[in-house]
């Protein structure tokens, strides 16, 4: 096939949410008969692309043309229709409904205005067939069948409607190694077949055995477009990261108190085939954080630390002593003194039309009442110590919570976790989407706590955080914590290149 | 040719209200003083089928993952309409007909834009609608009556027997299923429905007609619920706006809806077993009197039976290992 024909071509397109810039002018040149690999830490600008592709949302400039001619897409349908099928990260399957309903669930096939049954279990068998998963029953519920299948069935769906582009927005993140080196061998027939296809993937293997052709996206642009092979692992890492960081956060403490009784020790800790056999200790006064790519076991880690999860195997000890730490109740306890900042402060933070000094007392409320009843006043000088020492900006006590920015809001959080007096401090990715200054108040405040004594663990999805935030790294990859890295290891290609699962840089632990 | 089990797992909750009400109508029969008679199972099935149009009507909606607090009072408000308007004359008789299952067709559109133009959540929208279509109600029949010239025997080829004894109520119930239920649930539509009640957000990424589908659902509820009242017409041959009936009527969809195997999470189920749920709550309540149990246990004993069943519905809970999905 000559490939001097673009299939489809992306010039000077840029999205804009508020004033912050989620792509700037990409260009983007897909061929077909080829894999194309989009390569980007997270927010670089990956999501957003293949959004603008799929018709979910709309760029602000720029142009695309399809086989030569400009194109629109006014909605997802739409760009179903001009033939670009997106994968997307989330399932976008239906769970009650059967398989072979989901397979066709757009343009079911009807004969006098009602749905074709035995038409539609041909097509959707063809449909599985052609993804390679004939061996999924079509009458099956989409919810009876595991993450895997269901994978398969979402790439059978996006084939039944015949496209010429398929974009798989990670969409071997959920499936283990077997599964995946089935959907890469499909992708090899499809590609074989002529179809274009847009892989975006944070597994480096995975793009170095499939793609064509690799686009490397940072902070909204693209900064590098280059045929497979072309560059090295090395090389694209540090395509991928080339940015600077200032010097927000407060210096490390020179070396660490040895020898002290850990406050926090796991071993083999293990649920649900999410977590397999973590194992950690964090010291009074240390800051470990968690690293890794997104969604590869640190949430769930933090959860069954504060006892969210049930059937959690393996032993956790707080203090030297062994605990069975079975509800957030009880994880924040005097006994334990857990704290858990959450990953989203409107649902599991924060009671948003209660008013702030409500929100602030909650977690710490055994503290400011006797025997049941609410000392009020207590409770006042409780609140205005948390708005003092977190530097808490707001009008008055009594307002609701949800008036707040989401910095002053994040504060809140943290300030209800600290009014408890917590020694265990698990944060859960706790800067995402707070400004800048709300974020170096934040390290600082983390410091802090740390050199009074309190044992933290920290996970972030910004490697910069860890970097410089930390005093050991535990990078996780599948449920397992892959590598250590301490004090002046912590760098970000050691961060990526561990979180990769890759050799790069140092020899990996083990 | 594992065909059969999907069948089976498909249509299970369907199955156990059938089997619920084969166990309490059999109960219900064999100790009925007449016993297995016409006559017996005429009445229970003049009754059963008046709940079963109502349940119908809560199940579109709950498909959705909705819930419709308006359906009582939309069947108290057709049996009004009728009672003024099902007059003796052939053009009067159809009419009447047509305008009763236009006014419930137009209450559940008025509910359906409510909720999905309005942003409303339904249970407020039909809070608030279900008042109104109440207060009309009392304004067409402020005291119980009938229209000087009702087609009284009209209504009687509705509520009687049929050769051998079939109760005609029954074959009405089977021909609006026939008409309504079941060519919806085959249609894209009605795919789109159940795709709504089990995953909004999925079935607006893949392109099904989410609106369309929600206000189909509304439409139909309030149609359904029509023809309840057009049956109630039928069998008391009067109007009367009774608050007792709308509240009683709207509870007992839910509860039937329930039992009928509908998950009220949405996304699936069918409105056959909500016919069954429907059946079988009705078989219930009327065990008592033929053991001679005073009336005043009715509700105590019902509620039991249906807690009972609900909870296995719940049962699924037990299994969940990550405790924030509970709150999900």
């Amino acid at each position: 096939m000559h490939a001097a024909s673009p299939l489809f071509a992306m010039e000077g397109v840029s999205k804009f949410y508020g004033g912050v810039r989620a792509l700037e002018k990409a260009d983007l040149v897909v061929l077909p008969g080829r894999v194309h690999a989009i390569l980007g830490e997270n927010g670089a600008g990956k999501s957003t692309l293949i959004k603008i592709m799929a018709g979910v949302v709309a760029p602000d400039e720029g142009r695309m043309t399809l086989s030569g001619e400009t194109v629109a897409f006014a909605s997802p349908v739409a760009a179903q229709a001009a033939g670009i099928s997106c994968i997307f990260q989330e399932l976008s399957l239906i769970p009650d409904l059967s398989v072979a309903d989901n397979i066709l669930i757009n343009a079911p096939p009807t004969r006098l205005g009602l749905i074709d049954r035995a038409r539609q279990r041909e097509l959707a068998e063809a449909a599985l067939a052609k993804a390679g998963a004939s061996d999924i029953h079509p009458r099956t519920p989409v919810k009876d069948l595991p993450l895997s299948r269901r994978q398969l069935v979402e790439i059978a769906k996006a084939l039944a409607r015949e496209p010429r582009i398929l974009i798989l927005d990670e969409a071997t993140s959920a499936l283990a190694a077997a599964d995946v080196a089935q959907v890469l061998n499909l992708l090899g027939r499809l590609r074989d077949e002529g179809l274009a296809l847009l892989y975006i993937s944070h597994r480096m293997h995975e793009i170095a055995e499939i793609a064509d052709d690799c686009t490397i996206f940072r902070n909204g642009r693209n900064v590098a477009s280059f045929k497979a092979g072309d560059k090295n692992d090395d090389e694209i890492v540090e395509l991928m990261i080339g940015r600077e960081y200032h010097s927000v956060f407060p210096p490390k403490p020179a070396s660490r108190p040895d020898g002290e009784r850990p406050a926090l020790e796991v071993k083999d800790l293990a649920w649900n085939n999410r977590l397999k056999g973590i194992s950690l200790t964090v010291g009074a006064g240390e800051i470990v954080g968690l690293g890794g790519l997104d969604g590869q076991g640190q949430r769930d880690l933090l959860l069954a630390l504060f006892g969210a999860l049930r059937g959690v195997a393996g032993e956790i000890r707080v203090g030297g002593e062994a605990v069975n730490v079975t509800s957030p109740r009880r994880a924040k306890s005097a006994a334990f003194g857990m704290a858990l900042i959450p990953e989203d402060r409107k649902t599991e933070g924060l009671m948003l039309p209660m008013s702030i000094g409500d929100n602030l007392t909650f977690a710490a409320l055994d503290r400011v009442s006797r025997s049941g009843v609410l000392d009020a006043r207590a409770e006042r000088a409780m609140i205005e110590r948390s708005v003092q020492s977190l530097s808490i900006k707001i009008s008055r006590a009594e307002a609701p919570v949800a008036s707040l920015s989401g910095g002053n809001q994040q504060k809140v959080v943290i300030g209800k976790w600290l009014a408890a007096g917590p020694r265990i401090i698990l944060l859960n990715d706790p800067t995402r989407g707070i400004d800048v200054g709300t974020k170096q108040e934040i390290y600082g405040l983390l410091r802090r706590l740390a050199d009074s004594g309190a044992a933290i663990v920290f996970y972030s999805t910004d490697y910069a955080e860890l970097i410089g935030c930390c005093d050991r790294v535990l990078v996780l990859y599948d449920g397992a914590v892959k590598r250590v890295l301490i004090g002046d290891e912590i760098t970000e290609k050691a961060l990526i290149a561990s979180a990769l699962n890759l050799g790069v840089g140092t020899e990996a632990v083990e | 040719m594992r065909d059969w089990r999907f069948w089976l797992a498909e249509n299970r909750g369907t199955l156990v209200a059938l089997a619920i009400f084969l166990v309490m109508f059999t109960i219900y029969v064999s100790n009925h003083p007449a016993g297995f008679t016409a006559n017996v199972v005429n009445t229970a099935a003049n009754k059963g089928v008046l709940l079963a149009l109502v349940a119908m009507a809560q199940t579109m909606v709950v498909l959705t993952s909705g819930i419709d607090l308006s359906v009582g009072t939309i069947f108290v408000l057709c049996n009004c309409v009728a009672s003024h308007l099902l007059l003796v004359s052939p053009l009067g008789t159809i009419f009447g007909l047509l305008v009763t299952l236009a006014v419930g067709a137009l209450c559940g559109a008025i509910n359906g834009v409510l909720v999905i133009f309005g942003r409303l959540q339904p249970i407020v929208a039909t809070i608030a609608t279900g008042a109104v279509y109440y207060g009309l109600a009392l304004w067409l029949r402020p005291d119980p009556g009938v229209a000087d010239d009702f087609n009284g025997d009209f209504c009687d080829l509705f509520t009687g027997k049929l050769a051998f004894g079939v109760p005609a109520s029954l074959v009405a119930l089977t021909g609006v299923v026939l008409i309504v239920w079941a060519p919806f649930s085959r249609s894209a539509l009605g795919r789109a429905a159940y795709a709504v009640g089990s995953s909004e957000l999925s079935a607006y990424m893949s392109g099904a007609p989410v609106k369309a589908a929600k206000f189909s659902v509304y439409v139909l509820a309030g149609l359904l619920a029509g023809i309840g009242g057009l049956y109630l017409t039928f069998l008391t041959q009067s109007g009367e706006a009774s608050s007792a009936n709308a509240s009683s009527y709207t509870l007992f969809s839910i509860a039937s809806v329930v039992l009928g195997g509908v998950s009220l999470f949405g996304g699936s189920g069918s409105a056959i077993g909500a016919i069954f749920g429907a059946l079988a709550f009705r078989a219930i309540g009327d065990l008592l009197f033929v053991f001679n149990i005073e009336p005043l246990w009715q509700p105590l004993f019902q509620g039991v039976v249906l807690l009972a069943s609900v909870s296995i519905g719940a049962a699924r809970l037990v299994g969940v290992r990550n405790r924030l999905e509970l709150f999900g």
